[in-house]
């Protein structure tokens, strides 16, 4: 009997004749794997946090406007700036709350530029001969650059101008100010990083 | 004949004196309708998803100013977008240029997506297809079951049995 039933049966091996290697299900897979990959890189862009308090501010090259240069470099990379605490400020000539700090941030700048404190305004979203001329209205004489590409606001994830981050002289970020900053603010943080 | 002389010189005067006010004119001509023919394919930098024609802030005020003067400068609207582009980001156009990571994730991963989903239908088709004359078929009765004919002898009584 048991013999009987061992001549019946049959392994599955024996059952399926093996599939022919098909190029069509490499091409299909190949496509799903792309797919998720693309679709995950997507996902994490989406979901990068913005850069937080004690993190590496994120680097970016900047062109200056002219007669708005640091060092009379006409571009630099926040890497040249390492070793000098860095005040970078996003603003726009149409922004109405920019108008109460840009004083302030040039009273500042023209304190501490002697110790070595970098100011950085980074015009978001701005249209260069406006600018210029808010730059010009308002006296201002620290470094500026426009945002070419949007790449440096997209690098911070700001909320919207103005927005201002401290960077310490080892590239961390100390502080991020949403709104406008006041006297008080920079006397407090700047000579904090000045400090350490 | 002196009247008449003077008379010409007046009209060549002023002929000249509207030659600034002409070029003037032509600067200033740029409508509205013109603007935002460029500006409806710009989105607003600070509202999210709202088109340039149509936005109130001071932001896309300024933007639209920009494009006027630029037209007015006898650029295409194709150059103004390419301008918007490189000092805005591909982001601010509605219909951003094919190139990095747009072209992958807007143009490249959708026609990816239906030639999988062709793929996958066809497959599917074509398993229905082979799998239908299979089920229309009847299954083969095999000679012997067990391979013994007297146990299977009995086996078709006893159903033949449970059936009665």
């Amino acid at each position: 009997m048991a013999e009987t039933i061992q001549d019946t049966t049959t392994t599955p091996a024996e059952d399926k004749p093996r599939r022919p290697f098909r190029w069509s299900m490499i091409a299909l897979w190949a496509a799903v794997i792309t797919i998720l990959a693309v679709l995950a890189w997507g996902l994490i862009n989406t979901n990068a946090s913005r850069p937080e308090v004690g993190q590496s501010a994120p680097t970016f090259d900047v062109e200056f406007f002219d007669g708005y240069e640091w060092d009379t470099r006409p571009v630099a990379n926040l890497e040249d700036m390492r070793g000098h605490p860095v005040v970078l400020n996003f603003w726009a000539s149409w922004c109405v709350e920019c108008r109460y700090e840009t004083d302030v941030l040039e009273q500042a700048w023209l304190k501490y530029r002697e110790d070595g404190v970098v100011f950085l305004g980074v015009a978001y979203a701005d249209v260069e001969p406006n600018s210029i001329a808010y730059m010009k209205d308002f006296g201002v004489t620290f470094p500026h650059a426009p945002d070419l590409g949007t790449d440096i606001s997209q690098d911070y994830e700001i909320t919207g101008v103005p927005e201002t981050f401290f960077i310490d002289k080892d590239g961390v970020i100390r502080h991020v100010q949403i709104g406008a900053v006041d006297q008080e603010m920079l006397d407090t943080l700047i000579p904090q990083m000045l400090a350490d | 004949m002196a009247g008449k002389k003077l008379f010409r010189l007046i009209i060549l005067i002023l002929l000249l004196g509207l030659l600034p006010v002409a070029a003037y004119a032509q600067d200033g001509n740029i409508t509205d309708d013109e603007v935002n023919a460029v500006a409806k394919d710009v989105y607003c930098p600070v509202c999210e998803s709202t088109p340039l024609d149509v936005c109130p802030t001071q932001a896309c005020a300024d933007w639209r100013e920009l494009i006027r003067t630029k037209l007015a400068e006898g650029q295409s609207r194709d150059e103004i977008l390419e301008y918007f582009a490189r000092q805005y980001g591909d982001g601010v156009l509605s219909n951003p240029p094919r190139r990095g990571a747009s072209l992958i994730v807007l143009w490249l991963l959708p026609v990816l997506g239906v030639l999988l989903g062709l793929l996958l239908f066809s497959r599917l088709l074509r398993g229905l297809r082979k799998a239908a004359p299979e089920a229309a078929a009847p299954a083969p009765r095999p000679k012997s079951p067990t391979g013994d004919p007297a146990l299977d002898d009995y086996i078709a009584r006893v159903e033949k049995e449970i059936d009665e």
